[in-house]
C-alpha cells in the first residue's frame, strides 16, 4: 500500500488505468442493462418491474462499498498517515453520494408498482436514507477542511470511520426489522436468484464498479492537480516577494 | 392491494435517471480533471 505514498507513482498509474476502466466499464454496464431490458424475462409475481433490479442493486453496493472505502482510507489516514489516503476518500464521497440517491430513487420507482408505495420508513430504506445524508454531511466537512489546509483532514477521516457503523445496520435491518423490503438474496456463495437474473446482474454490478472505479481515479487526479498547481503559484510568489 | 399498473414506464424512468445520471457524473469528473491539470501545467510553464 505505501508503494503507492508517492503521488508521481500513483499518477504514472492512475493515467494509464482511467480511459480503459472507464471504456470496459461503460461497455459491461450497457451490455448488462440491455440485457435487463430486453433479454431477462418477466418475473412471475413482479413482473416487468423486476428489470429495475439491474440498476437498483448496483447501486445500492456501490452507496454501501463507497462509504466502506471512505472507512478504510480514513483509517489508513489516521493510523499510517498514508498521504493519498485522504484523497481517494474525499474522491469516493461523491460518487458513493450518486450511487446511494440512485439505489433511493429506483428503489421508490420499484415499489411503486411491487409494494402499492413509493415510501416506507423500514430500517432499509430509512438507513439507506441515513447514508446518502451521511454522504452529503462527509463532503461539505470535507470540503470545509480542505481549506483549512492539511491540519484539517482528521475531523472527515474520524466521521468516516464512525459513519461506517451504519453499514452493517443497512445490511442486516431486513434481518432485525419487519420490512417490505425482499431479504439478501445473493451471500458468499449462495444465491437464491435464477442465472438469467443472476449473471446480468453481476455484468451490471462489474460494470457500474469499474465506471465507478475509473471516477474516483478522475477526481484524485483533478484533486492532486489542484494541489500541485496551488503549490506552484505559492512558490513563484515567494519567489517574487523574496527576490 | 398493488394497482395495476404498466411496469414499463418505471422500467424506463430507472434505468434513464441511472444513464443519464452516471453520464453526468462521469462528464463532470472527467472536465474537472482537464481543467484542473490545464491549469497545473499553466502554472508549471508560467
Amino acid at each position: 500500500m505505501h508503494g503507492f505514498a508517492n503521488p508521481a507513482r500513483f499518477l504514472r498509474l492512475a493515467r494509464i488505468l482511467t480511459i480503459p476502466l472507464l471504456l470496459a466499464g461503460i461497455v459491461v454496464t450497457l451490455a448488462a442493462l440491455g440485457w435487463g431490458l430486453f433479454g431477462a424475462p418477466a418475473e412471475r409475481l413482479q413482473g416487468d418491474s423486476v428489470r429495475i433490479l439491474f440498476v437498483h442493486v448496483p447501486a445500492a453496493w456501490l452507496g454501501m462499498g463507497g462509504w466502506s472505502a471512505i472507512a478504510v482510507a480514513s483509517l489508513a489516514e489516521l493510523v499510517w498517515r498514508h498521504p493519498l489516503a485522504g484523497i481517494g476518500a474525499r474522491a469516493a464521497a461523491l460518487p458513493g453520494a450518486f450511487f446511494a440517491l440512485l439505489c433511493l430513487i429506483t428503489g421508490s420507482l420499484w415499489g411503486r408498482p411491487a409494494w402499492g408505495t413509493w415510501w416506507v420508513w423500514d430500517g432499509r430504506l430509512t438507513s439507506m436514507l441515513v447514508l446518502f445524508f451521511l454522504y452529503c454531511a462527509y463532503i461539505a466537512l470535507a470540503d470545509a477542511a480542505n481549506r483549512d489546509g492539511a491540519n484539517g483532514t482528521r475531523l472527515p477521516a474520524i466521521f468516516g470511520l464512525v459513519g461506517a457503523v451504519n453499514i452493517p445496520i443497512i445490511h442486516y435491518s431486513v434481518l432485525w426489522w419487519n420490512s417490505l423490503h425482499q431479504p439478501p438474496s445473493i451471500s458468499l456463495g449462495k444465491s437464491e436468484m435464477a442465472p438469467a437474473f443472476l449473471y446480468g446482474l453481476l455484468a451490471a454490478t462489474i460494470g457500474f464498479s469499474l465506471i465507478f472505479g475509473a471516477v474516483v481515479l478522475m477526481r484524485m487526479r483533478a484533486i492532486l492537480a489542484d494541489a500541485q498547481a496551488e503549490a506552484r503559484l505559492r512558490r513563484r510568489a515567494m519567489e517574487a516577494v523574496d527576490g | 392491494m398493488v394497482e395495476n399498473l404498466n411496469h414499463w414506464s418505471f422500467v424506463i424512468a430507472s434505468y434513464g435517471i441511472g444513464v443519464i445520471g452516471t453520464a453526468v457524473l462521469v462528464l463532470s469528473s472527467l472536465l474537472a480533471m482537464r481543467n484542473a491539470e490545464a491549469r497545473k501545467d499553466k502554472a508549471r510553464d508560467r
